[in-house]
């Protein structure tokens, strides 16, 4: 049995997976990338070789993604986190025709073919309106541990609408609202349907076509799923382990080389 | 038949004379500035150099000298120093880098600017009409504006003979006999009908060069990169228009071409994607930006710039020299409506191109800083793939603001395009 991992080094968090030919995952990581971006990756990669109980020589293949790709050093090669994510969803949930990955830097709408390729992709612009980054920064002006954010945000009655897209002016208004004094529960729903009609409009531009598979940290986040599902009015298509999907897509591609390998004269580069 | 050892002195020899054309040409302007010598300043979309090469009056093209800040990387000073005179960081970075070349008193990387004065523009840009006011404010300067009409129907363009286009061109010869006796009261000279005839042969000869080189980029491999090279080539178009280094120059690059077509000599190694640039080039990276491509085998083959910012020379439009005003009037009132058309009715003219130069992919890249020419652009993209199947890709940067420039954001949709690219033609060639 040949093994691959990929490794997701994004701008918050590394993510790492490994997966043997049957396609199943056999072990992960999830660590914060930190400024050492090298060591991240190495680290991301060890730990889940340590869940996975699979010795390095094992894994024939290690393909790095996200935008510390070029820094997996240890890496065959390199593919973008828009085709990785993408090549999740579809794994994951076949009738996937429309990913939405949401990380801590930038949020992206991709179209995918049944096979998992990019037939569009839509991301954010220049700046992290409507990204992780957002929700992070609603937390340290609220003083409430991100993880809690989706929980407290689905307690509200009366929610505020936040009108700047700004990551950095997101943080004054809210404060404002603070002042003003509306609940923080109304408050940080009010920025999770921000948030959500941002995705749904980098969603529309690509064209939202069934299913719809929501990817990347946010998921871990019950308000935003139900923020987006609301404005898109359908289900998405969420999994324990959506956080991962950049990393188990990049695993998956690193496979089709594994496999491609075996043929006589194949020579398929997964990157240039 | 020659062969490449025959001329090797051949290739490249466009880019190593447009850059001596260049620079001559701003040793010219900078002599000028020293002299305290008149000058015009044009604009690029109808720049009636034909008219202003009659008086011996220097050409200078603010949006070229903007952007020359931008490729020397310098652009950062100028638009500094226009937003602290209190111009907004929303304004097109052209306008803002020539008000600091104003307010340096010519300062420019590339020699010594000389003051206006005139200066004549068209209406294909909202913006100049408000750029030229801050010159006439600025050095109590005349300010000529030819009214050009634009396409009356959608896909629908008139030409002459027709009734509506006839009258265009009167509206538009009655303008420059305007033009003629401003130049007249500015210089002191007379006009010279005869001296006009030869500056119009001159630029026929462009013209009929640079409709040449651009339809020889149907070779394969491309002979020239549309977006390096071709700018190059663009420079030269605008600022030698109607003179005579101007055609010979247009004369030789046709020779270089079709010597390199004969032999195979294209720009890349291996020419793997053959793709279309639509809008303004990303001048803060310039060079980096196409590597973006280039790394992937991608080769620009076209490019819409090389249409509207070329002063209607691409169109391969010819004076007759009998009737110069009334062909001159119909040559501008063509090429700034065929320019005003490639911005607005580009998808149009990117149908016609898919086929013809055998195009892979296209790549719409809208500015922060034009909103001129990129609020058209999500609606082409959508229109084109609606008759073609093409891959595209869309990505926002800016003609001259760093600030708004994230390479790595770029390099992470370029990649992920090309990825798309290489997938879509294994599959290809599986089935």
């Amino acid at each position: 049995m040949a093994y691959a991992a990929g490794v997701d080094v994004g701008s918050t968090q590394t993510k790492a997976v490994i997966i043997g030919e049957d396609r199943k995952i056999v072990g992960r990581a999830l660590l914060d990338t930190g400024a050492n971006v090298i060591k991240a990756a190495e680290n991301a990669f060890a730990t889940a070789l340590e869940t996975s109980g699979i010795r390095e020589v094992e894994i024939e293949y290690v393909i790095g993604t996200g935008y510390g790709r070029y820094r997996v050093t240890f890496g065959n090669a390199q593919v973008t986190e828009i085709s990785c994510h993408g090549r999740g969803a579809v794994h994951m949930f076949p009738g996937t025709r429309t990913a939405l990955d949401m990380g801590g830097q930038d949020t992206k709408a991709i179209r995918v073919t049944e096979t998992g390729e990019i037939a569009d992709f839509c991301m954010n612009d220049k700046c992290a309106a409507g990204t992780g980054r957002f929700l992070g920064a609603a937390s340290a002006a609220l003083d409430i541990p991100l993880d809690d954010l989706g929980a407290t945000a689905l307690k509200y009655n009366k929610p505020v609408r936040i009108s700047t897209t700004c990551t950095v002016f997101a943080e004054s208004e809210v404060l404002s609202w603070l002042g003003k004094g509306k609940k923080i529960e109304d408050i940080l729903w009010g920025v999770h349907q921000s948030i959500a009609a941002r995705s749904a409009g980098l969603l529309r531009r690509v064209g939202i076509e069934d299913e719809v598979t929501f990817t990347g940290g946010v998921t871990k986040n019950i308000a935003m799923i139900q923020a987006i599902e609301e404005k898109l009015e359908k289900k998405l298509n969420v999994s324990e382990d959506s956080h991962y999907m950049g990393a188990l897509g990049a695993a998956l591609f690193a496979l089709d080389q594994i496999f491609l390998s075996r043929v006589p004269h194949a020579s398929v580069e997964a990157s240039s | 038949m020659s062969t490449q050892s025959d001329q090797p002195e051949l290739v490249g020899r466009g880019n190593r004379d447009g850059a001596q054309l260049f620079r001559d040409w701003f040793s010219e302007l900078s002599d000028t500035a020293k002299e305290g010598g008149q000058s015009a300043y044009v604009f690029v979309m109808g720049s009636l150099n034909e008219i202003l090469k009659v008086f011996d009056l220097p050409v200078v093209f603010p949006e070229i000298n903007s952007l020359q800040t931008a490729v020397r990387r310098v652009a950062h000073e100028y638009l500094s120093e226009a937003e602290d005179y209190g111009y907004s960081p929303d304004i097109c970075g052209y306008v803002k880098a020539d008000v600091a070349v104003q307010l340096r008193h010519g300062d420019h990387p590339m020699g010594q600017i000389p003051k206006p004065s005139i200066a004549v523009l068209t209406n294909a840009c909202n913006t100049y009409i408000k750029w030229a006011e801050i010159w006439q404010r600025m050095y109590d300067i005349p300010m000529v504006t030819i009214d050009i009409p634009g396409t009356r129907e959608s896909g629908c363009q008139t030409f002459g003979g027709d009734k509506h286009f006839e009258n265009d061109r009167k509206y538009v010869a009655g303008q420059l006999k305007e033009l003629i006796t401003t130049c007249e009261e500015v210089t002191g000279k007379k006009f010279d009908i005869d001296k006009l005839r030869q500056i119009l042969s001159y630029a026929n000869e462009m013209s009929v060069g640079w409709k040449k080189v651009l339809e020889l980029n149907k070779s394969r491999p491309a002979l020239f990169n549309a977006l390096t090279d071709g700018t190059i080539y663009l420079g030269v178009a605008n600022g030698f228009r109607g003179t005579e280094a101007g055609g010979r120059y247009f004369k030789e690059l046709v020779e270089e071409m079709e010597y390199r077509a004969e032999q195979g000599i294209g720009t890349l190694t291996e020419e793997q994607y053959r793709l279309v640039f639509v809008g303004v080039p990303c001048y803060p990276i310039f060079r980096r930006f196409n590597e973006l491509f280039t790394e992937w085998g991608g080769t620009f083959v076209h490019s819409t710039y090389l249409w509207f910012a070329s002063g209607g020379t691409n169109s391969g439009f010819e004076y007759d020299l009998a009737d110069p005003i009334e062909s001159l009037a119909e040559g501008v009132l063509l090429s700034v409506r065929d320019a005003m058309d490639s911005m607005f009715y580009q998808d149009q003219m990117l149908s016609s191109m898919i086929d013809d130069y055998g195009i892979d992919g296209i790549i719409y890249h809208p500015i922060k800083s034009c909103r001129t020419v990129s609020t058209g652009l999500a609606d082409c993209r959508r229109h084109v793939a609606q008759q073609h199947d093409i891959p595209s890709l869309f990505i926002e940067s800016d003609m001259m603001d760093r600030r708004v420039v994230s390479e790595a954001q770029m390099k992470n949709r370029i990649d992920a395009f090309f990825e798309g690219l290489n997938s879509r033609r294994q599959k290809a060639v599986v089935h």
